[in-house]
């Protein structure tokens, strides 16, 4: 039984870092952020990338790099996030259904950059926002005549195509190869969180714990920081009461940018904890999104309680269902028994998973903890 | 927020999108169309000669596998044989006088875009011969258009068998020529309790059924089977499962397929599910897998196939030399790799003996083929399935397989499977038309 319960709560820590993230983009600031995953993804590559820097590096490196991994995973996300925040989703606020296809489209302009970057792309891309927005910003200072900027778009694209094509021609493969390819890749954890601890019948995997540690650091961290400091404090003000908060100074702007990329660089760390467990590809974050949704739309929109009781129950009751367990328990009443045994495949516990949770929410549409109060309409 | 959008802006904005989708195309297309000379370019040999091709001289094949998704990590590998195998007819002066051309399309790991890309290959490339395919999905989805088309398919991997197309030859295993004898010899030599994991598709439980079947004659138990999605990496109710079903140990039967490989793999061993008490028999698992999933997770466990990269024959030693040479020193071969190594140049002689790329004829020739392969000679029986030798590996320190077992000759290949009811006291045997795909051989 004790079992159960540590792998039950070890897929909900998964669940619950995954969903994390979109807890606070999706809970608090009400953005339908579709490239949630990708956001993961990204992650997973970062550690991806940083493993390999310390395989070369070797030793206490190799051992220690997932510490290193996460950092940097935080680190690339919240900034991918902050762009995506400032050059996408601001314009979007209050306009939940254009933010999902937008960022729905963010999501899959990532999984192919992720299969096509290669060095070139990336000195295209930078060559192109250096002329460009460099451009903006001296015509913004000096010239202010609107047919500029096309110009100036039109010179700087043309610039980063001629320079690119200049430079596949002169260096050939060593620019165009691409960094990683549509091929998936694969983390291999340093050797201390391979094995595990016996621990009666059976062992507890070192991954597994590093996971729910990890993910309790980040509740805790998060809980913190909402909590207890000035900046969480005008989070929390900020998704009250936008207008009144704005009001009384505080800088509403700063502020959701502050909150996507928070939220995003959490995405990043859960995309190092999930390349511990499979293989890291460009369709990773797709196989994430449906659950971690799943996982804050139960635990109630904007309460980060629910959305920790979501995930472990999800992940409990998945485990429970998809062993057979449950099936093992109710065998003393068999029409229940035949029913479980029947659900008791991967396949057909997510299906039954599913039909709860239609189920519940049919009972309880807000969730676990359904929001009271003004904001609710706002 | 809403802007009213003027026309001045819709046409900034809107030529911003359009260049911006220009840069992005031209240097993606950049990263393909030049990496041509990179080993593991794979479409740059379609990409770049098609364009300058002029029908006469050139016998255009297809080749289609995915080169991305959950699948790209297996059949990439394959497309690579298959480009080396042509690469060294034409070298040698090409079929029938002239040169080899493949045309590469991506299925992308998607059945239906695999249809989608076997129609293209046929209708609009007027392609001699496709090579192709990876998962029995796959191949279930294009079989319709190659019958349908008359047209002719190349396979190359180990599958479920209970099929037998004319419009398809097999050059991978039958069940009888790897599943099976592997159920023996774990039978024999590791127990008798089964625990059967597959993916959640057509192979794995049709493979899982023949288990089903042959264990029941043959004395041993299935004390439990679950299958995952394709690309499910959440392996946990599985292994707690198992470890309920075999409580003292046993043997996994694994037809898991693709990335869920990593996961499960990763998390035996995190559960401390060794190879000692729990020695997992592998059917998709090669070389090339070893290498991606990381072979201090496997070392210990089997898998059963027809080549191993360790085998020791002159061709085998010519073609992983061959491969090394022009992929890089640190690829290895693998079994489906071998079977598109060979299957290409079996289709060569089938053409040459035939002395045209007319499928009908190229098809009656192709029966009977031999062909001295690194894994050994085989032939190309009457049922479009090759006669080959049998072995078993097990995944040593440093990621090659050691040959622990090896049939003393080429087994012939048994499409219908005679320990399922359904097809017992059935052939296969396309040099009578009176007989066919499938027969009533008693």
């Amino acid at each position: 039984m004790l079992d159960a319960l540590f792998n039950g709560i070890s897929i909900g820590a998964v669940l619950l870092i995954a969903a994390l993230g979109l807890a606070i983009v999706f809970g608090l600031m009400g953005v339908i952020n579709m490239a949630h995953g990708e956001l993961m993804m990204l992650g997973a590559y970062t550690t991806f990338v940083v493993q390999n820097v310390c395989k070369q590096l070797g030793g206490l490196w190799f051992e220690g790099y997932i510490f290193l991994a996460l950092i940097f995973a935080f680190i690339l996300t919240a900034a991918v996030g902050l762009v995506l925040e400032r050059g996408v989703i601001r314009f979007l606020y209050g306009r939940p259904l254009e933010t999902l296809l937008a960022t729905w489209g963010v999501s899959l302009i990532l999984q192919q950059f992720v299969r096509s970057v290669n060095w070139l792309l990336v000195i295209g891309i930078a060559l192109f926002c250096l002329f460009f927005f460099g451009g903006l910003w001296l015509q913004r200072r000096f010239v202010r005549k609107s047919w500029v900027v096309t110009v100036l778009f039109l010179l700087s694209l043309g610039i980063a195509i001629a320079s690119c094509k200049f430079l596949a021609q002169v260096y050939k493969s060593a620019l165009t190869q691409p960094w990683f390819g549509a091929q998936n890749v694969d983390v291999t954890a340093p050797s201390w969180l391979r094995g595990g601890i016996p621990f009666g019948g059976f062992q507890l995997p070192f991954a597994r714990l590093f996971i729910i540690g990890l993910t309790i650091v980040c509740v805790a961290g998060i809980y913190i920081f909402l909590q207890r400091t000035s900046w969480g404090l005008r989070i929390r003000a900020v998704t009250q009461n936008r207008s009144m908060s704005a009001c009384l100074g505080i800088p509403t702007q700063k502020i959701d940018a502050l909150t996507f990329a928070l939220g995003s660089g959490l995405a990043g760390v859960a995309g190092c904890a999930i390349s511990l467990l499979g293989s890291v590809g460009p369709n990773t974050g797709q196989n994430y999104i449906v659950d971690t949704f799943m996982v804050v739309v139960v635990g109630g929109v904007g309460n980060l309680l629910g959305t920790i009781i979501a995930a472990l129950a999800i992940g409990t009751l998945n485990y429970l269902v998809g062993s057979g367990t449950l099936a093992l328990l109710l065998t003393p009443i068999p029409p229940l028994a035949d029913l479980f045994t029947f659900f008791a495949t991967t396949s057909m516990a997510k299906v039954m998973v599913f039909a709860l949770i239609i189920a519940f929410l049919q009972v309880k549409p807000a969730g676990i903890f359904p929001q009271k109060g003004r904001t609710v309409d706002a | 927020m809403t802007r009213r959008f003027n026309r001045r802006k819709f046409i900034l904005y809107g030529t911003a999108t359009l260049g911006t989708s220009f840069l992005l195309k031209a240097c993606a297309n950049n990263g393909t169309s030049t990496t041509a000379e990179s080993p593991s370019a794979v479409s740059s040999t379609a990409a770049s000669p098609v364009a300058a091709a002029t029908s006469g001289d050139t016998i255009k094949v297809g080749i289609l596998h995915s080169l991305s998704g959950t699948m790209a990590i297996s059949e990439k590998s394959v497309v690579d044989a298959e480009n080396l195998a042509i690469e060294e007819i034409n070298n040698a002066g090409g079929v029938l006088g002239k040169k080899i051309e493949a045309v590469t399309e991506d299925g992308a790991s998607n059945w239906d875009t695999f249809k989608e890309k076997a129609t293209k290959l046929i209708d609009q490339d007027k392609v001699a011969v496709v090579f192709g395919c990876w998962t029995s999905a796959s191949r279930k989805n294009v079989k319709p258009v190659f019958e349908s088309k008359d047209h002719m398919l190349w396979y190359p991997v180990q599958y479920e068998g209970q099929e037998c197309s004319q419009n398809i030859f097999y050059t991978g295993a039958a069940p009888n020529q790897q599943i099976e004898p592997s159920v023996d010899w774990l039978l024999k030599n590791k127990g008798k309790n089964f625990f059967l994991v597959g993916s959640d598709y057509v192979f794995p439980r049709t493979a899982n059924t023949i288990i089903k079947a042959q264990l029941a004659a043959s004395g041993g138990k299935v004390v439990g089977e679950d299958y995952l999605p394709l690309g499910n990496n959440e392996v946990t109710p599985i292994i707690t499962k198992i470890k309920q079903a075999l409580p003292n140990g046993g043997i996994i039967y694994n037809t898991l397929n693709g990335d869920s490989n990593v996961a499960f793999f990763k998390q035996l061993q995190g559960a401390g599910l060794g190879p000692d008490k729990y020695p997992t028999m592998s059917v998709s698992i090669a070389e090339e897998e070893v290498k991606a999933i990381g072979k201090e997770y496997l070392k210990g466990h089997y898998a059963a196939w027809n080549y191993f990269m360790s085998v020791d024959t002159p061709a085998n030693k010519k073609f992983v030399e061959a491969f090394k040479k022009k992929y890089g020193p640190d690829r290895v071969t693998n079994d489906p790799m071998e079977a598109a190594y060979i299957m290409v140049y079996l289709w060569k002689q089938a053409v040459e003996k035939a002395k045209t790329t007319d499928i009908k004829q190229v098809r009656v020739a192709a029966l009977g083929q031999t062909f001295d392969a690194p894994e050994g000679k085989v032939t190309m029986e009457t049922n479009h399935h090759l006669s080959k030798v049998v072995r078993i590996g097990q995944i040593g320190d440093d990621g090659q397989f050691k040959i622990v077992y090896s049939s003393d000759k080429a087994v012939a290949p048994i499409p219908w499977n005679q320990f399922v009811k359904e097809t017992k006291g059935y052939g296969c045997d396309w040099s009578n038309p009176s007989k066919g795909g499938k027969y009533k051989t008693t």
